[in-house]
């Protein structure tokens, strides 16, 4: 993992103490609200519904033991012993006192963790896959490139007053789990025909009111011009980005106002201006990043199937764990396991005190002390030998962690929603809770199959409902709530943005409304072997819609 | 008929304004403004809660009067004047400070009541 060296260390204590003065000064009454929501929003500092928020920013989503004991600290001291992983892969406070706020980030700045960035149009915590550095299918870990792009882009003097807020995720495998193809630059690390690293390029992505699937501007961009393009990519959206409406104010937009040529045509003229100057990447120094990132002295631990075989033999539900929560690692001994924070009737991406501690407990003792959020709310022990699966099974149904759901329809990726946010029209987690209760037979939901279901209680879509295979927007109509329902979403290397089917669904109808949408996929896919979202692409809306609207199927 | 409604800058919990009690924990003690003149009235009071730094997000917000609660007509400010309806032991509703009336609309489908 990257650690902090002293310029770090002291730039995050120096912050620290400048908010601190400046929460000292609001309380005073020096500075005035309209004075500083500005500055409390640059230290992800929101005001919601029933408190203040604090959103704690985690790089790439890579955590250390120490680290994750820190989060579940910060939860029982200054909030209510719980908190809440993003889709940004980061955490958030629901209920901090803005009086507790220099203390809490002071806790954080003792294991190398802050709050910057994490608000505010500014280049955001740029997401990478959770399984980097492990998965089999990985070209390259793209996490040195994260954090290069993490420094560079840390209070960049050019990008802190951007037109909208900027997001930017990277994958280092052909499958992409980082959603590349919805974020503002979407980066795909790669090797071209001579071995060498480099990237292809997209940009325009994004989710929001106006979803839009990236543009792929570069087939290949050479590792060591990462910065000296992306930079070229920033000041050409600094400079012609709309900053008249909010609505518009994203890369998306300009993307789409100008045509993906036009616009690479201009990022190329900035970036040969700039190309071979000093934000030109020495090997060395992408080296000296990369060794952070190096894989953990990993032992030979060959006993690991004879181990499974055994303890599958005692336990089902292990078993059944091992089959939807465990996949393969680049070293034949070991395993990536997904930690589901979706525990069936829970609110997705809550975790509680205990059970940050518990995984830090585990991942100290059997994960090479390192621990993942992943953009779909769940936590990820990258390496463990397959011969400790048994162990930290056990140890996860100690904090009821063991659900084995991961990909299935019960691991619902949901935005706090109404019940929290002040942005959002509707409820979302009460959604999820109602539709995962449902779904809760295990059989059930293998019989079903992968099947990704995302909730967003506002247009906003922090619950990333348009690439969601199911996804459900909550609305507000005439007082009450209403949830749309979209098909055919998808956030990997095969993008789509969902169709909305036809009118809303109240409350009390959109559980029973998704349990239609799957029987009718039940009833129509080929074979078990054909996913709903083959299944969709494969036959349309139209079977879908008639199930769910009958003879309003075309009116809808 | 309208409360003002606000949260408290150093914490940030959301308070509504009593007549006889000043800023309150509570909804069931906002009193509604009757009149435009009431109305007015309590802006000034927003205001000033504003101006000395008490308070921010200061709104003045839609009630119906139901049994002599004032019970917000926007769900939003149902869950506002409750807390998280995921976790009823979170929030004015488990601190005894939300009014049954007041209480938002659980989510509950007829499958699973």
């Amino acid at each position: 993992m990257y650690r902090y060296d002293e310029f770090d260390q002291a730039f995050v204590n120096a912050r620290v103490a400048e908010f601190s003065d400046q929460v000292q000064r609001r309380l005073s009454g020096e500075l005035t609200e309209d004075q500083f929501k500005p500055l409390r929003l640059m230290n992800g500092v929101y005001l919601q519904l029933h408190a203040y928020m604090l959103r704690v920013a985690i790089p790439y989503g890579t955590l250390s033991s120490r680290q994750l004991r820190m989060l579940a600290h910060i939860a029982r001291k200054y909030d209510k012993g719980y908190g809440h992983f993003t889709t940004r892969q980061n955490i958030q406070y629901n209920w901090p006192a803005l009086a507790d706020m220099p203390a809490c980030l002071a806790d954080l700045a003792s294991v190398e963790m802050h709050a910057i960035q994490t608000s505010g149009n500014c280049i955001r915590n740029v997401t990478a896959d959770h399984f980097a550095g492990a998965a089999a299918d990985e070209v390259a870990d793209p996490r040195p490139y994260a954090e290069i792009l993490r420094q560079w882009s840390s209070v960049h003097p050019e990008f802190s007053y951007l037109p909208r807020k900027f997001k930017i995720a990277v994958t280092g495998a052909e499958r992409d789990r980082a959603a590349i193809q919805v974020h503002d630059i979407g980066l795909h690390l790669k090797k071209n025909e001579a071995g060498e690293l480099g990237f292809a390029v997209y940009v325009g992505g994004g989710q929001g009111r106006t979803p839009m699937i990236a543009k792929k501007i570069k087939d290949f961009l050479p590792e060591e011009h990462l910065l000296s393009y992306t930079t070229a990519i920033m000041r050409v959206y600094n400079l012609h980005g709309r900053r008249d409406n909010k609505y518009k104010a994203r890369i998306k937009i300009l993307v789409h106002e100008t045509g993906t040529a036009e616009l690479s045509a201009q990022i190329e003229q900035e970036w040969l201006a700039i190309k071979d100057g000093e934000l030109k990447l020495p090997q060395s120094d992408i080296q000296a990043i990369d060794r952070y990132f190096a894989l953990p002295d990993l032992p030979a631990r060959p006993e690991g199937d004879e181990a499974i075989k055994l303890a599958r033999l005692d336990s089902r539900d292990f078993g059944t764990w091992v089959d939807q929560n465990v996949i393969t690692h680049k070293h034949p001994d070991y395993a990536c396991v997904t930690i589901s924070l979706k525990g069936i009737g829970e609110a997705p991406g809550d975790a509680s005190d205990a059970q940050m501690n518990l995984v830090a407990d585990i991942a100290e003792r059997y994960a090479f002390d390192e621990i993942r959020v992943s953009h779909e709310q769940n936590l990820i022990l990258p390496h463990v030998a397959r011969a400790d699966l048994k162990a930290v099974y056990d140890r996860l149904v100690e904090g009821q962690l063991h659900t084995a759901n991961a990909g299935l329809i019960t691991d619902i990726i949901a935005c706090p929603g109404l019940d929290y946010c002040a942005l959002a029209n509707a409820r979302s987690i009460p959604v999820a809770q109602e539709i995962s209760d449902r779904f809760a037979d295990p059989v059930r939901q293998q019989e079903i199959g992968e099947l990704k279901l995302k909730i967003s209680g506002c247009i906003n879509a922090c619950g990333h409902h348009h690439v969601g295979h199911i996804g459900i927007l909550g609305v507000e109509k005439k007082g009450t709530e209403l949830y749309q329902i979209t098909l055919g979403g998808s956030g990997d290397e095969v993008t789509s943005i969902g169709e909305i089917v036809g009118r809303g669904f109240a409350p009390e109808e959109i559980t029973d409304a998704v349990e239609t949408v799957v029987d009718t996929y039940l009833g129509l896919r080929l074979d078990k072997s054909e996913k709903f979202l083959d299944a969709y692409r494969r036959v349309g809306a139209a079977p879908f819609k008639e199930a769910l609207y009958g003879s309003d199927a075309k009116a809808a | 008929m309208k409360v003002l409604t606000a949260n408290r800058l150093t914490d940030g919990i959301a308070v509504w304004w009593c007549e006889t009690d000043g800023w309150i924990e509570t909804i069931l003690g906002a009193k509604p403004a009757a009149s435009k003149d009431e109305e007015a009235a309590l802006e000034a009071v927003g205001t000033e809660a504003g101006r000395t730094n008490f308070a921010v997000d200061i709104n003045l917000i839609d009630v119906n009067v139901v049994e002599g609660v004032p019970v917000p007509v926007r769900i939003r400010e149902r869950i506002r004047a409750a807390g998280p309806t995921n976790r009823t032991d979170l929030g004015k509703q488990a601190e005894g400070k939300l009014p049954p009336q007041a209480a938002p609309t659980p989510f509950i489908t007829p499958a699973n009541a």
